[in-house]
Parts: structure tokens; sequence; C-alpha cells
């Protein structure tokens, strides 16, 4: 039932991207993501395209595993589409009734539809390519310089990891709850609004009970194993760049470069 | 009045990394007012198998019939399935929601569209028949004890009026007393009412004390299916797949191996007793 959502799930493989260094993939989508903002012709598109395409195929991720991602923000292309469309002023072409479509309006509406589109699957790579330990682990790494500014780094990235962590945990749980109250016959689907709304109560309300409960159970557990912060933590593996990740830094400078060279000059 | 299952084979997660093969090939005749125990080591396909019964999985391939007719068909009423096939999920306390807990056990008849005194009656009815209790039943179920919630969870599917229960370890979690009070309860309605119960143990101790047809599930499909006495004499067998015979079992063939008369059939404490009392006496 709930098995089917994808974003921010791991899916194991044994590709090269797989196996890079999380902070050389957190900076590899940090620049991939201020690529699509940088593109603005047909010329900068394909180049996007290429790398896009290149990195999926690299990945060994089935393309269809992520593109059922993408179900979760059809109503946000939409509206964005829509808005773009119609609300763009430049020179016309179409005009229904009181709305005009204009040139430019069609062209910002493809381009944002597509950066979108584009947005969620690159960053989903990243997820589905690394676990969410490996995750926060470099997040941790890649932001310990503002430790010096007291920003709690480890805590944000502890926090995170758990909040991660917990999104399969409860899709489970609601899976079991769902299941169980169905078979008590509750209905989820039919009924107005109002109806719909009050049908979930038995859902939500053991769903958040179990949510407390894991969360003090996780925090015992965690205190009867002397967790008291960052502060001195070793870590197990600690994280390494290899020759892979250099080569992967090549390459993406090579992309940037390649994306704000098409910018300029066609 | 039977559950027919032909050929039921399912999958998870369908062509993706994660894909789980968890039935295979399933053929099923559970008669009208059986008491059916089902064992296998975890993740041998229990818990799916008895979620296809009532319709909260839909088969891969292969035809659920109920008293005769497709589950499948597009015009079947899965709600009123739910309400004939009662499924108590494991740990099924997780479940309860409501402020009271008689108000909770009314959820499931409100649900099959009852009035409210039918309700009310109903969860009257399947609350006595758990043994919790009355100065419990106006409490908030959250301030009930492990073996209590899982009384009034149980009594919440019994308020549908099931012709079959189907219990998904009942008693993983509870002290011994719990334990036997909870499967001494449901061996009752099963006397009593005449409904079809079907028991997922991990305990064989339990299963050879209740059921009458025992259903042992290794990797998906069906490796035994008979009385208990019949399964347990592969008491080898089991062992393989991670499963074993009731303690007493093993006794009685240590002590026909050093020679004493005792019944190597024995499944239960009692059957036991009596053969090696009768072992020496004569």
């Amino acid at each position: 039932m709930l098995r089917d959502i994808t974003i921010g799930q791991y899916y194991p493989s044994n590709s090269i991207i797989h196996k890079l260094d999380p902070r050389t993939k957190l900076m590899l989508t940090l620049v991939y993501i201020l690529s699509l903002f940088i593109f603005q012709n047909v010329a900068g598109f394909a180049v996007v395209t290429v790398g896009l395409v290149l990195i999926i195929l690299l990945s060994k991720v089935p393309i269809g595993y992520m593109v059922k991602g993408l179900k979760a923000i059809v109503i946000i292309l939409v509206i964005t589409a829509v808005f773009n469309l119609f609300l763009t002023p430049g020179e016309t072409l179409v005009v229904f009734w009181k709305l005009r479509i204009t040139k430019e309006g069609l062209k910002n509406a493809c381009f944002m539809t597509v950066r979108l589109i584009y947005l969620i699957l690159g960053s989903s790579v990243l997820t589905l390519t690394t676990t969410p330990n490996q995750l926060t682990d470099g997040l941790e790494k890649s932001l310990k310089p503002l430790n010096k500014i007291r920003v709690p780094v480890h805590e944000i990235a502890m926090m995170m990891s758990i909040a991660l962590r917990f999104i399969p945990i409860l899709i489970e749980e609601t899976d079991k709850i769902m299941k169980a109250q169905l078979a008590r016959g509750a209905d989820f689907e039919s009924g107005n609004l109002v109806k719909k709304a009050k049908s979930m109560v038995p859902l939500l309300v053991p769903l958040f009970i179990s949510a407390f409960r894991r969360a003090n159970d996780l925090a015992l557990a965690m205190e009867a194993r002397c967790y008291h912060g960052g502060a001195g933590r070793t870590k197990m593996k600690p994280l390494k760049y290899k020759s892979a990740d250099g080569v992967a830094y090549l390459v993406m400078a090579g992309y940037f470069a390649a994306v704000i060279l098409v910018r300029r000059f066609f | 009045m039977s559950i027919i299952l032909d050929k039921v084979n399912y999958v998870y997660s369908e062509k993706t990394a994660y894909e789980i093969h968890a039935l295979r090939d399933i053929n099923l005749k559970i008669e009208d007012g059986e008491f059916i125990g089902v064992i296998g080591h975890t993740g041998s396909g229990k818990s799916t198998l008895i979620q296809h019964l009532n319709g909260l999985i839909k088969a891969s391939s292969g035809g659920i019939y109920y008293n005769g007719q497709d589950i499948y068909d597009s015009d079947y009423d899965k709600k009123e399935l739910r309400g004939k096939v009662g499924l108590v999920f494991q740990y099924p306390e997780h479940q309860l929601f409501e402020t009271t807990v008689f108000a909770d056990v009314c959820f499931g008849p409100k649900n099959r569209g009852l009035s409210r005194k039918e309700s009310e009656l109903r969860a009257y009815t399947a609350l006595r028949s758990v043994g919790l209790p009355e100065d419990y039943w106006y409490r908030s179920p959250f301030e009930l004890s492990g073996g209590q919630k899982r009384r009034a969870a149980i009594a919440g599917v019994l308020a549908m009026d099931p012709e079959v229960l189907i219990l998904d370890e009942p008693t993983a979690g509870l002290d011994p007393k719990g334990r036997d009070e909870i499967l001494d309860q449901v061996a009752k309605l099963h006397k009593e009412r005449h409904i079809t119960v079907i028991l997922v143990s991990h305990s064989m101790e339990d299963v050879a004390k209740y059921v009458k047809r025992l259903i042992v599930m290794n990797r998906g499909s069906v490796l035994y299916d008979g009385t208990p006495k019949e399964v347990f004499a592969h008491y080898q067998e089991l062992e393989e797949v991670g499963l074993a015979a009731p303690q007493v079992t093993y006794l009685m063939h240590e002590l026909r191996m050093r020679g004493i008369p005792a019944n190597g059939t024995a499944t239960t404490l009692e059957e036991a007793k009596q053969s090696i009392l009768q072992a020496f006496s004569s």
C-alpha cells in the first residue's frame, strides 16, 4: 500500500555513484541545482540533460523507480506551469476570454516545469544512492567549520539522521495500523472531506502514540549507551576521499564550466 | 461455508531491488468450524497468508473463494468480508484509539452499519467473552496494562461478530498467565459459538494444546498440513526449517531410547503424563 513511496529512500546497488564519498555527492548535487537555475536556453538545457542522464545511468537505479518519485509533485508542477503560462507579460500568442498566453510565458512554463522535474530527479539520485547514515556523516563533516560560530552541527546532523531513519519505520507503522483498522471495517476513502478527515482519527491517534513511544525508547537506548552529544566522539568508519572522488570533482568542474559557457555564448 | 485458496502467489515490491516472493502456490481449504494452527519461522509467509484471507492483501496471482464466492470479483463486498473474517493483528493493542475501551470496541460494529444500541450490545458481549473486568470498560485504553489492552483489542474484532477469527501471535509479549487466559478464552469461543479459529503462533506447546489441524509454513510454501501429532512426528525435519516439536515430544523420544515404553507421539503435557504413568504402572 504505502510501500511505493520512493522519495528519500535508499536503493541498494553497487554502482560508481554509490561508492562516492557522500561529501562529493552533496557538492555535486549542490552544483547541479545551481546549474539548473543558470541555464536559460535550449543549448543549456541539452547540457544539463546530458549530465542528468549520465548520472542516472551510472547510478544503476531503474529509471521507472525514480520517475515514481515525481508523482508526489504533479500538483506543484501543474500549478507552476499554469501560473507561468498565463501570468507572464510579453508578446501575446493566444487569447482565451480574459487569459493571455505570451511567448515568454510559454517559454517560462516549459523551463520551470523542466527545472522542477530535474530538481527532483537529480536530488533523488543523492538519496537513492546514499544511505541516510552516510548522508548525515557527509553533512556533518562538510558543515564542521560552522562549529566555530556555535552552530550545533553534530546535533543537527543527528536529528536529521534520526528523522530520516524514522521515515520508513513510520510508513510501515502507518501501513500496519491502517490494515488493522481496515480489518475492523474502517473506511478511509469514501465520503466528503469532513468525513474523510474524521476517518483519519483511528489512524492518527495510534500513530502519534507509537511515534512518541518510539522516540522515548530511542532516547533511553541512546542514554544507556552513554550518548552525550558530539564532543569527543569518534567514528568507526571515518570518511576518506578516494581517487574516484577526485575524478568526480573534475567532471563536476567541467560540467559547471560548460553550463556557464553555454549561457554566455549561445 | 469454507475458505478456499487456489494457487495463491504473492510478491512484495515487485520488480524492485526489494522484491520478496512471500507466498508460492498456496492451495488450502479451510472448513467451517475448524481450529487451525499456523507455524513457521520468521519470514515464512504466515502473516502475509492470513492477510489474504480477509482481502487486505491482493494476491499477485491465484484465487481466494469465501463460501464459494470469488473475493476478487469486482462487485464483491470487501467490507462485508472483513466483518465475517475477523483478523487480530500482532500487538493489536497498538490500534486502540478511542477515549474509552467501550467506545473503541464499538468501532467495528459501527463500521458495519449497525445502530448505536446494537453496537453497544455487541461490544458488551465481546468484552464479556474476552474476560475483561467491567471496571476497565469506561477507562482510557491507554491506562490499561499490556494484557488488558490486548483483550480490549481482541474484543474490538470479536464485536464484529466474525464467522472466522484469525489471531496473529495473540500471546506475544504476555506473561504465562495472560497467555493461558487468552488462549483458553479463544478455545471457549470456538467451542461455544462454533467460530472457525486460525491461530498463528511461535509456541509449539500452545498449538499442540489447542489446535486440531496444523499448517507449517516454510519459505512461502505449505510444508506440512495435518493434525499436530502427524506434523510433530516430523520433528527432525521441523528442526531443519528452524522450528521444533513441543518439549514433551522430545522427552518421550528420549524415554523410548532408554527403553521405557512411553508413547512417542504425545504432544501435550497431559498426554505425556498419562503415558508415563501407564508405562510405569504396567
